[in-house]
């Protein structure tokens, strides 16, 4: 009886230190990326300088210059327009579905546009190029592989996101800030642009920002409507090669310092998209003050 | 606790299957103006000896030197007007020979294009198709990345070219081909052996991008195929470059519209 | 001129009711090509067998293969890391600012997007440590990409196990360990799997850093040290590279289907777990 209860102790002590290992290893695992990035990337950004790297247009590394410039302001453009795309649609079958549509309808189609969440990329964007582009090109002139097409399928990308969390947090409005309005005599609608808007207020901002952190991160889809072109855009027309399709396109064959670039260039993906997500958070944790 | 048990042997099962990499599989990577030569060589060899194990990437010919260099490819395949200083290191065998088509959409009526016209397009200087007998539009450059091998010899070859920079970049032979052929603007360039009826070549300076006029040597962008091997080709390596060389092989390449080596 | 309200409201609900039908349109448009081009090919003999001509005829067994596979080693290998850690984290430490921490580089690493897993997958795996282009290099990348995912679902779910049940199981005096693995974690199996389904949905549609890291071979894998094609791959490779139009619909018609059975299976488990966590 006692020499079990000693084995119980023992394998308890045992266990304990090799679940701390495990949790360990999983968190060096996921640190290792960080580091291994930080490594490659930081030497490269010390030796040629933030300013140099950040605002030259010059990317020609076969000759030895860097400048990412044109990749940030085509993944600037790409990005705020999937935004516009994708933004107001979104919040709109928010709305919509959460306080104007019937129940059935809810419990039907958030999941049916949340499957949408799960098409690969690849398709996305082999549509963009199929159906997309060749109609950019017809109707607005242009090679067609451009800002507006990556654009559009990155809005039509973003969009079960910003409406998920959107809907969720319209829904998880207080009843009593309706039931409020509407007893001082506000139509349905007043009340929701009054009120609940102004509440889910955050939510949806957070919802928005999420959106924004995925679409600066799709690589395949842009790489396929977006052109690829160096040059930093002028128009919605023009083709343009965003931060992620530049890493896709030269990260085979790069090496030395045009490697180094390279990582350099996911050091400022991972901050861009870090200080995205933290805001995200900090917002959610703002609407959690409130309420 | 039963799951992470199971887990844990299916990883450990699928490890020890497959321990230690086969020293017989081959991994070839590189020029994607040759890989679907190499994928069709590969199917052959490997359907009259069992047991052998061979793989093909793409990626570019840069990719291929880079492979073979690391050691993440056994051979790597480079289709380049000469070979890069890093590639020095490496042994080398052409293959075959290769023509770079410029090529237009099917709907566009140029039919020539001399080397000055070829540069000025490339370098942004020629915007209209008007200016070289087709049509008032605005012409699409369509190239691929820096690494590509087809890339290098093209612009080594016409010489002068600082590629604009409204040019679409695709990262493989047969995107081009397929943004050529979708886009009655466009022109770019690809493998002789890449050709289809969904787009058209140009003659260049006068000369049809053919075989014929590949081995004449009176077409002028045309460049060799490298099969790269870190040191001498040994083994299951060396036995696939023998056959790719052997007349059986050659003769596949020039069945399919690439160019035998000699 | 003063609107009336309702006027108002009838015009609202008409446009956001217009922007949500057109979001449901767009869902439709995209299903529905891709099943009516790509359906007419998916046969028994496309599904099951070998592709001919790198594509051009012939099935994708070969690419159903991995993208069995792949998915299934990085699960295997950040599943038992992934519940390790929740467990850890739940219960066996307190809530300190070092597991705060661990919670938010967690949550920062979900949001990493995937050609940068596949950069270093690339470097790292393939190159550095010289795993080639292979299932090993694929699924080790992947399984980092959904490590984080499984740690906060796992945690999510450990932590909705009413804390009432440790103290039953306690107080008839089983172990720590023996509560974890005999109350809590079947307990939390649901969410836990609903964890799993995610990545998996996640890695089947993965391409960016699957092409870098598992390859693009359309051989059959004898070992986790060969290279894999998956069917994202595949479909990417063909439609791309106008090898065959009507086969890389066809692939995408089965990864679509395949990608929605696995969602409404995690909506079913999930909304099974909220029925049972209900009770």
């Amino acid at each position: 009886m006692r020499s079990s209860l000693i084995v119980k102790i023992t394998r308890e002590q045992v266990v304990e230190k090799l679940l701390l290992a495990v949790a360990c290893s999983a968190i060096m695992s996921l640190l290792l990326i960080a580091v291994f990035i930080v490594k490659e990337g930081a030497p490269f950004l010390v030796k040629v300088g933030p300013r140099d790297f950040l605002f030259s247009s010059d990317w020609r590394p076969q000759a030895g210059h860097f400048g990412i410039y044109p990749m940030i302001v085509a993944s600037l453009w790409v990005t705020l327009g999937a935004l516009l795309m994708g933004g107001p649609l979104g919040i709109a079958g928010a709305i919509f579905l959460t306080e104007f549509a019937p129940p059935a309808l809810m419990r039907v189609v958030k999941p049916a546009i949340e499957l949408l969440a799960g098409i690969p990329s690849v398709v996305f964007g082999f549509i963009g190029v199929m159906v997309l582009a060749p109609l950019v090109r017809a109707y607005a002139g242009g090679p067609g592989l451009s800002v507006l097409a990556a654009a559009v399928i990155l809005g039509i990308m973003i969009l079960p996101t910003v409406l998920s969390i959107a809907a969720d947090a319209i829904a998880s409005v207080p009843q009593s800030f309706r039931e409020g309005a509407l007893a001082l005599g506000a139509t349905r609608w007043q009340a929701v642009h009054m009120v609940v808007l102004k509440a889910a207020r955050s939510g949806i901002l957070a919802g928005l920002i999420l959106g924004m952190g995925r679409a600066i991160g799709e690589t395949m889809a842009v790489i396929m409507v977006a052109g690829n072109a160096v040059k930093v855009p002028h128009s919605p027309l023009d083709s343009v090669r965003t931060l992620t399709a530049n890493i896709a396109l030269e990260m085979g064959y790069a090496t030395g310092m045009h490697r180094q670039a390279l990582f350099a260039t996911g050091i400022v993906l991972f901050i861009g998209i870090m200080l995205l997500n933290g805001s995200a958070m900090l917002v959610m944790q703002r609407r959690k003050g409130k309420t | 606790m039963k799951l992470c048990t199971l887990a844990m042997m299916g990883v450990t099962g699928l490890l020890l299957a497959g321990c230690g990499r086969n020293a017989d599989s081959v991994t070839l990577a590189g020029s994607t103006a040759f890989q679907p030569f190499a994928e069709k060589l590969a199917d052959e060899f490997m359907a009259k000896n069992a047991g052998a194990n061979i793989t093909v990437q793409g990626g570019g010919s840069a990719v291929g030197i880079q492979a073979a260099l690391s050691g993440a490819a056994q051979i790597g395949m480079a289709d380049l007007v000469e070979l890069p200083a890093e590639a020095q290191a490496l042994t080398s065998y052409v293959v075959a020979r290769d023509g770079i088509a410029v090529v237009i959409n099917p709907a566009n009526p140029v039919t020539n294009l001399t080397l000055i016209q070829i540069r000025a397009i490339f370098n942004g200087a020629t915007k209209n198709w008007k200016d070289v007998g087709g049509p008032d539009k605005p012409i699409t450059v369509v190239s691929r990345e820096e690494g590509s091998g087809t890339r290098s010899s093209f612009e080594k070859i016409v010489k002068g070219i600082t590629l604009t920079q409204d040019a679409i970049v695709q990262d493989s032979n047969g995107t081009i081909r397929e943004t050529v052929a979708q886009d009655a603007n466009a022109i770019g360039y690809l493998s002789h052996g890449l050709l289809n009826d969904k787009i058209k070549a140009v003659t260049v300076a006068g000369a049809p991008c053919t075989t014929a006029a590949v081995v004449a040597g009176t077409y002028p962008l045309a460049r060799p195929v490298f099969l790269l091997t870190k040191g001498p080709a040994t083994g299951a390596s060396k036995a696939f470059i023998d056959y790719v060389l052997s007349a059986d092989g050659q003769k596949l390449i020039a069945d399919n519209g690439l160019i035998a080596a000699q | 001129m003063r609107i009336s309200p309702k006027l108002t409201q009838r015009i609202a609900v008409t446009l956001l009711g217009t922007a949500t039908g057109a979001t449901l349109l767009v869902l439709l448009f995209i299903i529905g090509f891709v099943l009516e081009k790509g359906l007419p090919v998916v046969s028994f003999s496309f599904l099951f067998s070998m592709p001919k001509d790198m594509g051009r005829a012939g099935g994708i067994l070969p690419t159903l293969v991995g993208t069995l596979l792949l998915p299934l080693l990085a699960i295997a290998i950040a599943l038992p890391l992934g519940v390790g850690t929740a467990v850890y984290l739940t219960e066996y430490t307190r809530e300190t600012r070092l597991t705060r921490v661990i919670r938010f580089g967690t949550d920062c690493l979900a949001g990493i997007p995937s050609i940068i897993f596949g950069l270093f997958g690339f470097i790292f795996f393939v190159t550095t440590l010289k795993m080639g282009w292979s299932l090993l290099s694929g699924g080790l990348t992947l399984a980092i990409m959904v490590l984080p995912t499984i740690i906060r679902t796992s945690e999510e779910a450990i932590r909705a196990v009413p804390r009432a049940w440790r103290e039953v199981s306690f107080s008839l005096g089983a172990t720590r360990w023996e509560t974890v693995t005999k109350v809590v974690l079947p307990n939390a199996l649901p969410g836990i799997v609903t964890g799993v389904m995610l990545s998996v949905g996640r890695s089947i549609g993965e391409t960016a850093a699957v092409i870098f890291t598992a390859g693009s071979s359309l051989r059959m894998p004898h070992s986790v040290f060969d290279s894999v094609r998956t069917m994202a791959v595949h479909f990417y490779i063909m439609a791309r590279e106008g090898i065959s139009n009507e086969n890389a619909y066809g692939t995408a018609a089965v990864l679509v289907i395949s990608i929605l059975a696995v969602n409404t299976l995690t909506y079913w488990l999930m909304h099974r777990f909220i029925a049972r966590r209900a009770r």
